[in-house]
């Protein structure tokens, strides 16, 4: 997908105010994770792990369902057990973590390699891993701390969306294994319409606080949840207020480049104006004479 | 490497040159993006059934190659069948992981057999093991095969071998399986699916 077919909508560290656009009219896909649905089978692991190549190292027991332990950059979902107190009562959680293919990824913003991160016209936010210089800024960008760096090639991994799958108009694979429907994929219109519908279904079971998760603080996210403890989204491990730190905002902003090309200038101008003015640097030959230099070890 | 103090600030002054030319905008790359080549596209497609529990969900198996008579069909990848009315598409995590059971290095290729008191398997032959599986069950039913109760009644009930049947066989296959025992008088047949 190159930058002509406008295919991409954001690239890193590039500035595409006057990318082409005409191709206006695209659907946005989105992942729907209804937890309410979920077993914690992990067969969307399963099938991430088979469809992208992907084989992790086999983990040890630590006291939860979870196996790994956290996402890595060879297990691009992982299922999260928390158990907890929900209203008094005790619950254990089922949680599938993984990118969430923010309409504003923190990710994008803070790179600094032109291209190693890009956002798809169908809202897809992928690495390119070709490009990645493995600095790890998009990990401190990340609200949702869930890229991870790779020890052995210094890059950065994360869930595609299957982007390999979506372009040739497949459904992810965790989508298409997930064998209770928690994991639906469509437009992000159509996936908003079956979250409300599921909504209005948990309200009847008594789960008066069912919320869809669709964080505005990232422009809403490309995978987004129906929790059913909607006004505890921390329960689930997900933060309340997600939002892309002010300093990586800053500091790929014009402002801050603006700032880092005129240091660089200046730095270079008063070098110039330096040399000019004062001319190399002469040092005085302080011990006098033709003996000074044979005194020299 | 020596370098001298001249060609040394020549240096940095021209690194700092292109540095602010590439941050300026004016950098060589193209704008391109690439997302990783569908591996599926022209891989042949097998449906089978999945081996392991009693729901018998279909999936698809991907072979590498197109079967031409040169190619070997490697099984690639493995998917949910969507036409198939069980799991219209969708796995389990056994069933999405197929793919390492099927290459597993552990995995029982071809008939095995150990000897009475033996302790090694040895590899044998389809052929030797059919004959000798028949051979044995035709020797358990001669001798045990009761044609009359002790009411003289006819029963012809073989009871001294029970059969098991595969939870992913398909109709056809159980009706034949069934047929086949009940044929010879067996009456301790049980399937998977009963679990």
């Amino acid at each position: 997908m190159a930058l002509e077919t406008q295919d991409i909508l954001r690239r890193s560290a590039t500035t595409m105010e006057s990318a082409p656009s005409a191709r206006s009219f695209r659907p946005e896909v989105a992942k729907l994770i209804d937890l309410s649905r979920c077993i914690g089978c992990k067969a969307c692991q399963a099938a991430c792990m088979e469809w992208n190549d992907l084989r992790d190292v086999i983990g040890t027991f630590q006291g939860t369902y979870a196996n790994p332990i956290d996402l890595t950059d060879q297990s691009w979902t992982v299922m999260r057990f928390q158990e907890t107190e929900v209203d008094g009562n005790f619950a254990w959680l089922i949680f599938k973590d993984g990118c969430m293919h923010c309409a504003e990824p923190g990710c994008l913003k803070a790179c600094p390699a032109p291209g190693a991160v890009v956002q798809y016209a169908n809202g897809i936010v992928d690495f390119q891993q070709d490009h990645c210089i493995g600095c790890g800024y998009c990990i401190t960008g990340c609200p949702f701390d869930v890229p991870r760096l790779r020890k052995e090639d210094s890059r950065v991994y994360k869930c595609t969306l299957c982007s390999d799958r979506v372009s040739v108009g497949l459904e992810p694979a965790c989508i298409k294994a997930c064998p209770t429907q928690a994991l639906t994929f469509g437009s992000k219109a159509e996936m908003r319409e079956l979250a409300a519908h599921r909504l209005v279904d948990l309200n009847a079971r008594g789960l008066a606080k069912a919320a869809v998760y669709d964080p505005s603080g990232v422009g809403g996210t490309h995978v987004f949840y129906v929790l059913p403890h909607g006004e505890r989204p921390e329960v689930y491990g997900l933060p309340r207020d997600p939002s892309v730190g002010a300093l990586v905002g800053f500091w790929r902003s014009g402002v801050a480049r603006a700032l880092g090309v005129a240091t660089m200038f200046g730095v270079l101008v008063a070098g110039i104006l330096h040399y000019m003015r004062y001319g190399p640097l002469e040092v005085p030959d302080e011990s006098g004479g033709a003996g000074g230099k044979e005194a020299q070890p | 490497m020596q370098v001298s103090r001249r060609g040394f600030l020549k240096l940095t002054a021209s690194g700092i040159g292109a540095t602010t030319i590439g941050a300026l905008g004016f950098s060589a790359a193209r704008a391109v993006a690439d997302v990783r080549l569908f591996k599926l596209a022209h891989a042949s497609e097998t449906r089978n059934t999945c081996p392991y529990c009693s729901v018998g969900c279909g999936v698809i198996l991907y072979g590498l190659g197109d079967r031409s008579k040169n190619a070997r069909t490697e099984i690639m990848h493995v998917e949910g069948d969507p036409d198939h009315p069980v799991n219209r598409g969708t796995l389990c995590p056994k069933g999405a992981s197929l793919l390492d059971f099927i290459h597993s290095p552990s995995r029982l290729r071809f008939p095995e057999y150990r000897a009475p008191g033996a302790k090694e398997w040895k590899r044998v032959s389809w052929e030797w093991t059919i004959d000798r599986v028949a051979r044995l069950m035709k020797e358990d039913r001669d001798k045990n095969f009761l044609a009359q109760n002790g009411k003289g009644q006819v029963v012809n009930r073989w009871t001294s071998t029970a059969f098991l049947a595969a939870s992913a066989s398909s109709n056809e296959t159980g009706f034949v399986f069934h047929k086949v025992i009940r044929a010879l008088g067996g009456v301790a047949v049980d399937n998977q699916a009963r679990v």
